[in-house]
Formats: structure tokens, C-alpha cells, sequence
């Protein structure tokens, strides 16, 4: 048995595009121990509920994170609606979702593109990057931005897109299919890239449930947890969420693989299926009572929580946001244990790590 | 299913005292922790822990007045460290018996404890 | 673009930003983009690189980190700045952990201003940085010529190399 070293990892490191700090105890080459050390990004963002109007609180919950920005301003506006018990018309959920699925394809492909990265497969990475940029213009073309959007709003959303325009994006997402096919039976079936994600980081059904683990994590263990499930607008979709039982980092691959095909099929039918209506009501009044909201970001599930004061003013005395990054990390050091120290940076970035997200 | 998770609002009060065995229950009953965060009180603070169960949840508040501290649930629920450190740090509460405690230094803010009422 | 005449390696820091900058500036690498065809690469060695990009404002904790990467950086070099945070602060600037933009702990020579700041602005600010990091160069070789040929024993912060070019005309 060799001597202990530790090894510190981050804050600035080639795989990581984000600052997380991990001390790793080695032995020889095996990582024994690892443990994280955050807030190296905490700004404190929560106590600008205390300065900012309800309303304008929008604009700074988008901006806990550039990746998964729609979701969070989805989970912000849904815990304030229910707080004041406010139902958003049908058409707006709609719209709603098809951003939250381009924002969650924009996000998978991202994170491929880091990966194969990762892995040293630097053409791959091109290439996801490369396909990744249609689903940005697609957005930027709907909403006005490329990566913070603004379009969700208390009482439902900015702006309206026509039908037939609609029909032309899920026309685009056809065209580029083929493309992301061919980019993951490389994923899937290249033996080089097998040989780093196939039994790597294993975590059992059992750990994640003990751990908690949420999103593709959980799905990648064989735990069937989706927050779409129990949301009425997915409901309607017919929405299944997919489920791999290996729970290493190809299971995890896999999974969000599967969910890109997955996100393109679900805005077809939400474009199909599309009410006509208006995209808000109006709202009056302030915030007095307290509620929470739960939304599946392309990470995992996300937890928001609104308070207003009890007389009512015009701010919130409590804006809370859980992100599955959050939720994963704890994962995250139990799968380091034991595992090689070339293979740390595909088990980081296999569970998708937000750390803007978990320090906000 | 044909559940809306989001129209399950279930807020309880606990005590100190409760804390622990109603936390190990929900762990044997295969309940998944879902968060928990501090809300700034007056005299002190509010610890809220979620936890979940067949996409039902479950919300219980903990009133901790200044320079109470409570118990750590990382015995049941490991994960809850980051959680507990995060309070530690913003709210300066007290968690004992925890299995991973950073003293302290998980985040490190410009002024100590922001979130307690001055 | 006449006067990009060498490679420039970028570093790119993550202050405390939200992400949206950093995808832009990983953005600009990929083939829609593609600054590599000015052969601009992004390294994550700061002993290796003439450009920091920074995204996202400073904080208590990470002050100390972009602090030494920059003085790992060698002479001589140029700070970028991207994005409205990493300018003043932005949207967080009243955040009870936000200390405020870059320039707050090392100099900055180039503003790319937006929330996200885009692709095309992260290029044309460091393309500006490049015409800030050529005329550096050419301030660090006058005084190093000048202090070669003054004072031959005082010491120099960096070998001068010489221009090829000019010792070639020399030697005719």
C-alpha cells in the first residue's frame, strides 16, 4: 500500500468550465477519499429578494445559471403563481414546454460536447458544439437571446410565436436528427469511448436512493424519478421517462441520449397539440401566502419556494432555489472512492455538475 | 399517474425534539430528502426540510431562536451535509453530530453569517 | 487583422459568473465561431497563455485565484473582461458577496460588454486585446533594448529576444 497524498483539483482546471475544488486522497493511483469545497461562485442571490419588486425577480432567478436559465425562471414564476393562486392559460404552459425541451436539448448536446471533451475526443466535441448551434438559433429566433431568454413572466409568458412558425422549428429539429444520430452511435458504440464510460463510477440503486440522487443520475441507477411525470403539460405529451439500470457513466450517457430523441418527439406533439388563447393574465396584487414548485431541469428535478410577508408588500420575504446539482454532488464524492484518479474527470462531469446553480 | 406535483402544498410545524424521529421515520417509511433551508426570522430563524415520497411533499418547518442549534440529520440522510454546511455558514445555526462538518468553511462570504437579522 | 502576426493562447476564468458567458465563450472555439482559424487556442495553463478571459465578477473567495493566475501569466499580456459581471457587476452587484467587476483586483484592458455577452462580441473584444497585447510587446522590447544597452547588469525581467528580422539586417 502506498503513501497518502492529496491532491487538490480545481479551482481552475482544463475539463472543469466551472470553479469546484475537490481534495482528492490518493493511494498509489487509487483516489481514496474525496471531498468537495464549495462557493467559490456564491453571490448571495436569494437576498436580492429583499431589493428587488417580485415582478423583476424574474431576471435575476434566470441568471443562476446560462444553461438550464428557462427552467429556473419556469420554477421562480410557477412557486409565485401558486402562491397567489394564479392559473396560467393553457397556451403559455404550452409554449412553456417547448422552450424548457429546447433548452434541455441545448443543454444535453452541451454536455456531450464537455464530455467527449473530456475523454480527449476533440472532433466529437466540435461536432456536438456544431449541432448544438441550430437549437440556439432556433431559440434566439423565438425568444430574442441565445442563452438568457426573459420570456417567462408572472402570470405566464412575454412573447407569442406563431403556429406555422412552429411547425418550422420542429421541421429544423427533423432536419438536424440524422446529424445527432450519427454523433451518438460514436456515444454509444466506439470502443474508445466505451472503454472510458463502461463500468466507471458505478452507482447502485440502492446508493442512489440513499444518496438522493435526482434527474439523469437517478434515471442512469434504475430509479424511475421525473418530476414531468406529475406535471399536467408533460401528462398530456403521454410522457415516460427513460430509465437505464447499469448506473455507470455510459448508463448515464445513455440516458440523456435517449432524452434528446426523447425532448424533439415531445415538441412535435406540443406543437401539434397546441391551444390557441391568450399567453397571460393579468396580476394584481402581492404576494401573502407561501408555496413551493417542482420542475425536471435537464439536470434533475429542481425545487423552488416563494414566502411573501403576511401584510403583503410588494417584495418576498423568502425566495429559495434547490438545484439538482445540489442533490448530486453527495453522489458525486461517494463514486470518487475508489475509483482510478484518470478516471475523476469523466466521473465529475458525468453527473453534469451546475456549481453556478448549487452556490447561486 | 395524472398527479400535478405542484398542487401538493403540505407545510407542518416541528419541534427540536421531534426532529430526529420524525426524520428516521421518513427515512425507513422511503422517503427521499429533497432540501432544506433556513428563513430569517426575527429572533432567529426557520429551518424548512423537505422530503418526498411518490412525488408528494412534505415541508417541516423548525423555529430555532439565536443561539439554539439542532440536531444533524446526516445520521438518516448523509447528503443533508451540504445543506447543513450551507445553513451553518449563511445562517450561523449550530449542527450537531454532523458527519461531515467543513467548521465553517464551505462557503466563504465577504461578512460572516449574511442571512441572520442584524 | 494585419497585425495578429503569432499565436495568441487564451486562459479563461470563471469568476462568479452564471454560466451564460462561459457556453458563449466555449462558443466562439467551436466550428460556428472557429477563433482558431486566427490560431487563438484555449489553454488551461497560465504559464502558457497571453490572454485572460475573465467572466463573472470577484469575490471574497476567488479574488486570490484570478490574482495568481494573472501574475502566472508572463509578460506580456492582456485582461479581458466579458460580460456586464464581470464589467461592474451586473445584475448581482447589490449580492452581499459580490465585491464587484474584474478590475476591482487586477487591470483590465478590454470591456465585452452584454448578458450573455455573444459570440461576436467575446471575438471582437479579444481581437482588440490582441492590438493592446501588440503594442505591450513592442513597449517591453524598447525598454528592454533600452536597458540592454544602458545598464548591462541591471537586471531584466525577461531575456530579450531578438527580432530575426533585424538581426538579419544587422548582419548585412
Amino acid at each position: 500500500m502506498g503513501k497518502r497524498t492529496i491532491i487538490p483539483f480545481g479551482p481552475q482546471h482544463p475539463v472543469l468550465p466551472e470553479p469546484v475544488h475537490l481534495d482528492l486522497v490518493i493511494e498509489d493511483e487509487k483516489v481514496v477519499e474525496a471531498i468537495p469545497s464549495i462557493g467559490f461562485i456564491h453571490r448571495g442571490l436569494e437576498k436580492l429578494v429583499e431589493k428587488k419588486e417580485y415582478t423583476e425577480m424574474v431576471y435575476v432567478i434566470e441568471r443562476i445559471c446560462g444553461i438550464c436559465s428557462f427552467g429556473h425562471g419556469w420554477g421562480y414564476c410557477g412557486a409565485v403563481e401558486n402562491a397567489m393562486g394564479i392559473q396560467i392559460p393553457e397556451r403559455a404552459e404550452a409554449m412553456r414546454t417547448i422552450w424548457h425541451e429546447l433548452s434541455r436539448l441545448h443543454s444535453h448536446l452541451l454536455w456531450l460536447g464537455l464530455l467527449a471533451d473530456g475523454f480527449g475526443f476533440d472532433s466529437l466535441f466540435m461536432h456536438c458544439w456544431r449541432i448544438r448551434e441550430t437549437i440556439l438559433d432556433i431559440l434566439e429566433e423565438t425568444t430574442g437571446g441565445r442563452v438568457i431568454f426573459s420570456v417567462c413572466k408572472v402570470g405566464g409568458i412575454r412573447k407569442d410565436v406563431d403556429n406555422d412558425y412552429l411547425k418550422g422549428i420542429v421541421e429544423k429539429l427533423h432536419a438536424i436528427e440524422d446529424d445527432i444520430r450519427s454523433l451518438t452511435t460514436v456515444f454509444m458504440n466506439d470502443t474508445s469511448v466505451k472503454n472510458r464510460l463502461c463500468g466507471v463510477g458505478v452507482l447502485s440503486k440502492e446508493e442512489a436512493l440513499d444518496l438522493c440522487t435526482v434527474g439523469p443520475m437517478a434515471r442512469a441507477s434504475g430509479i424511475e424519478l421525473d418530476m414531468r411525470v406529475g406535471t399536467p403539460s408533460y401528462q398530456k405529451l403521454g410522457f415516460e421517462p427513460i430509465v437505464r439500470t447499469e448506473g455507470d457513466c455510459y448508463a448515464r450517457c445513455a440516458v440523456r441520449i435517449g432524452e434528446i430523441f426523447q425532448s424533439i418527439e415531445l415538441i412535435e406533439k406540443a406543437v401539434e397539440e397546441m391551444p390557441d388563447g391568450p399567453i397571460e393574465v393579468a396580476v394584481k396584487g402581492n404576494v401573502e401566502g407561501e408555496a413551493t414548485f417542482r420542475l425536471e431541469q435537464p439536470r434533475g428535478g429542481a425545487f423552488y419556494y416563494a414566502k411573501g410577508f403576511e401584510k403583503g408588500t410588494k417584495f418576498l420575504e423568502r425566495m429559495r432555489v434547490r438545484t439538482p446539482t445540489n442533490m448530486n454532488i453527495p453522489a458525486m464524492t461517494k463514486m470518487l472512492q475508489g475509483c482510478d484518479l484518470a478516471d475523476v474527470p469523466m466521473i465529475v462531469l458525468t453527473i453534469d455538475p451546475c456549481i453556478s446553480c448549487t452556490e447561486r | 399517474m395524472d398527479k400535478n406535483i405542484n398542487a401538493i402544498q403540505d407545510f407542518r410545524e416541528i419541534t427540536a425534539s421531534e426532529l430526529l424521529p420524525t426524520v428516521r421515520n421518513l427515512k425507513e417509511g422511503g422517503y427521499r430528502f429533497v432540501q432544506m433551508c433556513g428563513i430569517t426570522q426575527d429572533d432567529g430563524a426557520i429551518v424548512m426540510y423537505s422530503f418526498d415520497k411518490d412525488y408528494e411533499m412534505t415541508n417541516y418547518k423548525l423555529h430555532v431562536k439565536d443561539g439554539e442549534s439542532v440536531e444533524s440529520i446526516t445520521g438518516s440522510y448523509w447528503n443533508a451535509f451540504v445543506y447543513e454546511n450551507e445553513v451553518h455558514d449563511l445562517f450561523g445555526i449550530e449542527f450537531l453530530h454532523s458527519a461531515l462538518d467543513f467548521h465553517g468553511n464551505f462557503f466563504k462570504t465577504a461578512e460572516p453569517t449574511p442571512w441572520k437579522k442584524k | 487583422m494585419s497585425y495578429i502576426t503569432k499565436s495568441p493562447w487564451i486562459i479563461h476564468y470563471d469568476g462568479s459568473s452564471c454560466n451564460g458567458c462561459d457556453i458563449e465563450v466555449l462558443a466562439c472555439l467551436t466550428p460556428m465561431y472557429d477563433v482558431e482559424r486566427f490560431g487563438i487556442i484555449n489553454t488551461g495553463n497560465p504559464k502558457h497563455a497571453d490572454v485572460f478571459l475573465v467572466t463573472g465578477s470577484v469575490n471574497e473567495q476567488n479574488k486570490n485565484v484570478v490574482k495568481q493566475i494573472y501574475e502566472q501569466m508572463p509578460e506580456p499580456k492582456v485582461v479581458v473582461a466579458v460580460g456586464i459581471c464581470a464589467n461592474n457587476g451586473g445584475i448581482f452587484k447589490e449580492c452581499y458577496n459580490i465585491q464587484g467587476g474584474v478590475d476591482t483586483v487586477i487591470p483590465v484592458d478590454c470591456y465585452v460588454p452584454g448578458c450573455a455577452a455573444r459570440p461576436e462580441a467575446i471575438i471582437d473584444g479579444v481581437v482588440k486585446g490582441l492590438g493592446i497585447l501588440a503594442e505591450k510587446r513592442e513597449k517591453l522590447r524598447q525598454e528592454q533594448l533600452a536597458a540592454k544597452s544602458g545598464a548591462k547588469a541591471a537586471p531584466q525581467a525577461m531575456p530579450v529576444l531578438d527580432d530575426p528580422a533585424e538581426a538579419k539586417e544587422e548582419e548585412a
